[in-house]
C-alpha cells in the first residue's frame, strides 16, 4: 500500500492556509506531522479524512481506508465504556472489542459510564475505537493530549502493532512518541498571505475608472 | 445502522436523556387548556383536535436541538460522517429515534388526555390516526431543521423559527382531519394530504439533510 498526497491546498473558513503540500505514506509507515499552532494541522487532517474538500492537489487516500481521530473523542457520556465501543465496532461492522479494551489497559473499566472516566481514560477510550474499525491508515489530531507517560507508551505500542500489520499512521502530535517516525513540518507549506496592497489598488484603479 | 438506533434509544432512556421530556410538556399543554379557556365542554369538544395537534408539534419542537447538536458537541458527528454507513442513514435513524422517544408515547397517551379536552366520541381514533402518520414528518423535518444549524451555539432559537413554518402544513392536515372525524365528517382526504406530506418528507429531507450537515462540518 502507497499513499501519494501531491500539491494539496487546504482552507479553513475561506482563508487559504497551506498550499502544495505533498508526502507519501506507505504500510508500515509513521509521520509525525509538525508545525506551529495555527498552522493547518487539523485542517490537513480534515481534508484528507474527506470532511472538507481541498482546494487543489490530489490525494489518493481513499476515505474507506481511513480511521479519523479528532481532538473530540466520539463518545456518550451515559454509555458504559463497552457500549460506546460496541457501538463503533458494530458501525465499522467489526465484532471484536476485546483486543482494543486490553491494548488500552481499559479491561477494569469496562462497566463504568464514559461520564466517569477521567480525562485520560476517555482518551484510551477513544483510541480504543481506532483498534475497532479495522481500517488501514489512521489520521490522528494531537492522541495523547491528556494521557499520561504510561498510556503514551500504550498507544505507541499500538501504534507499532498497527504497522507491523501492514498500517499506517499520520499523526500531528506536539510530543515524541518514541516511535521511528518520518517528520513533516508544514512550516513550508503555510499559504503566502495575499498581498492586499496591489489588490486593493487595483480595485481602487477599476472605481475611479467607473466614475471619471 | 440498528446500533445507532439502538444507541439513540439507550441514551435517550437513561437518566438526563430527554425521555419524558415530550410527554410531560403535552400533558402540561393539554392539562392547562381547560384552566385557561374555561370549562363549557361545548368550546373543549370544539378546540380539542387541534389543541392536541398544537401540543403534540410543540413537544415535538421542544427536544429537536438534542437532535444532532449532541453528536456534534462530543464528535461523534465528525466519526460518523468517516464512518462506512451514509450520512442520510444516519439522519434517517436519528430521526427515527427520535420519533420513537418523544412521538410514539404522544400517540399512546394522546386518547387519555383528550378525555381532559372533552374530545367527541368519535375523534379519538382520528386523532390517534393523524397523530400516528403525521408525526414522523414533524421528526424527519425537525432532523433537517436540527442540520441546519448543528454548528451553531445555542442555535435552538433559530431552529424553532427555520422549522416552524414547515410544520405548518403537517399541521393544518393533521388538525383537520382529526376535526373532521371530531364532527362526524369523513376525514379520508386531508389524512391522505398528511400522509403524502410524511412521505414527500421522508423521501426528500434526509438527503437535503445530510448535504447540509457535510456543508456545517467543514
Amino acid at each position: 500500500m502507497q499513499f501519494q498526497v501531491s500539491d494539496l491546498c487546504c482552507t479553513r473558513a475561506g482563508v487559504p492556509v497551506l498550499e502544495n503540500v505533498s508526502f507519501s505514506l506507505s504500510s508500515g509507515q509513521v509521520i509525525a506531522l509538525r508545525g506551529p499552532n495555527g498552522i493547518g494541522k487539523t485542517t490537513l487532517l480534515r481534508t484528507l479524512a474527506g470532511l472538507q474538500p481541498a482546494q487543489a492537489g490530489t490525494s489518493n487516500l481513499a476515505i474507506d481506508q481511513i480511521a479519523y481521530g479528532a481532538h473530540a473523542d466520539g463518545l456518550k457520556a451515559t454509555l458504559t465504556v463497552v457500549e460506546n465501543l460496541q457501538f463503533w465496532a458494530a458501525i465499522y461492522g467489526t465484532t471484536d472489542i476485546s483486543t482494543a479494551l486490553s491494548t488500552f489497559d481499559l479491561e477494569n473499566l469496562t462497566a463504568r459510564q464514559a461520564q466517569n472516566l477521567s480525562a485520560g481514560q476517555k482518551r484510551r477510550l477513544g483510541l480504543a475505537r481506532l483498534l475497532v474499525t479495522g481500517r488501514p491508515v489512521w489520521i490522528l489530531d494531537e492522541p495523547t493530549v491528556s494521557l499520561d507517560a504510561a498510556s503514551v507508551a500504550l498507544f505507541a505500542n499500538a501504534v507499532r502493532t498497527h504497522c507491523d500489520n501492514g498500517g499506517c499512521a499520520l499523526i500531528a502530535s506536539h510530543i515524541d512518541l518514541g516511535l521511528k517516525a518520518e517528520v513533516l513540518d508544514l512550516t513550508p507549506y503555510r499559504a503566502r498571505p495575499r498581498t492586499q496592497a496591489t489588490d486593493l489598488s487595483g480595485f481602487d484603479d477599476d472605481q475611479d475608472g467607473a466614475f471619471l | 445502522m440498528i446500533a445507532l438506533f439502538l444507541r439513540d434509544l439507550r441514551q435517550a432512556t437513561r437518566a438526563g436523556g430527554g425521555f419524558g421530556l415530550g410527554v410531560a410538556f403535552f400533558l402540561i399543554v393539554v392539562v392547562l387548556v381547560p384552566f385557561g379557556v374555561g370549562p363549557e365542554s361545548e368550546i373543549l369538544a370544539t378546540i380539542a383536535p387541534g389543541i392536541l395537534w398544537v401540543g403534540a408539534l410543540l413537544s415535538c419542537l421542544l427536544s429537536l436541538d438534542r437532535l444532532l447538536a449532541l453528536d456534534y458537541e462530543d464528535g461523534s458527528l465528525d466519526l460518523l460522517a468517516t464512518a462506512p454507513i451514509p450520512l442520510e442513514a444516519v439522519v434517517v435513524i436519528k430521526a427515527l429515534a427520535h420519533w420513537v422517544v418523544t412521538s410514539v408515547p404522544l400517540v399512546i397517551v394522546a386518547p387519555m388526555l383528550g378525555v381532559l379536552l372533552n374530545l367527541p366520541g368519535g375523534a379519538y381514533g382520528w386523532v390517534v390516526i393523524t397523530l400516528l402518520v403525521g408525526t414522523p414528518a414533524l421528526s424527519i423535518i425537525g432532523a433537517f431543521g436540527a442540520a441546519l444549524t448543528v454548528g451553531l451555539k445555542r442555535g435552538g432559537l433559530l431552529l424553532s423559527l427555520l422549522v416552524l413554518p414547515l410544520y405548518v402544513p403537517t399541521l393544518i392536515f393533521g388538525a383537520e382531519a382529526a376535526r373532521r372525524g371530531a364532527d362526524g365528517l369523513d376525514g379520508t382526504t386531508p389524512l391522505l394530504m398528511l400522509a403524502g406530506i410524511t412521505l414527500a418528507s421522508l423521501a426528500l429531507l434526509p438527503f437535503a439533510a445530510a448535504w447540509v450537515i457535510r456543508i456545517n462540518l467543514r
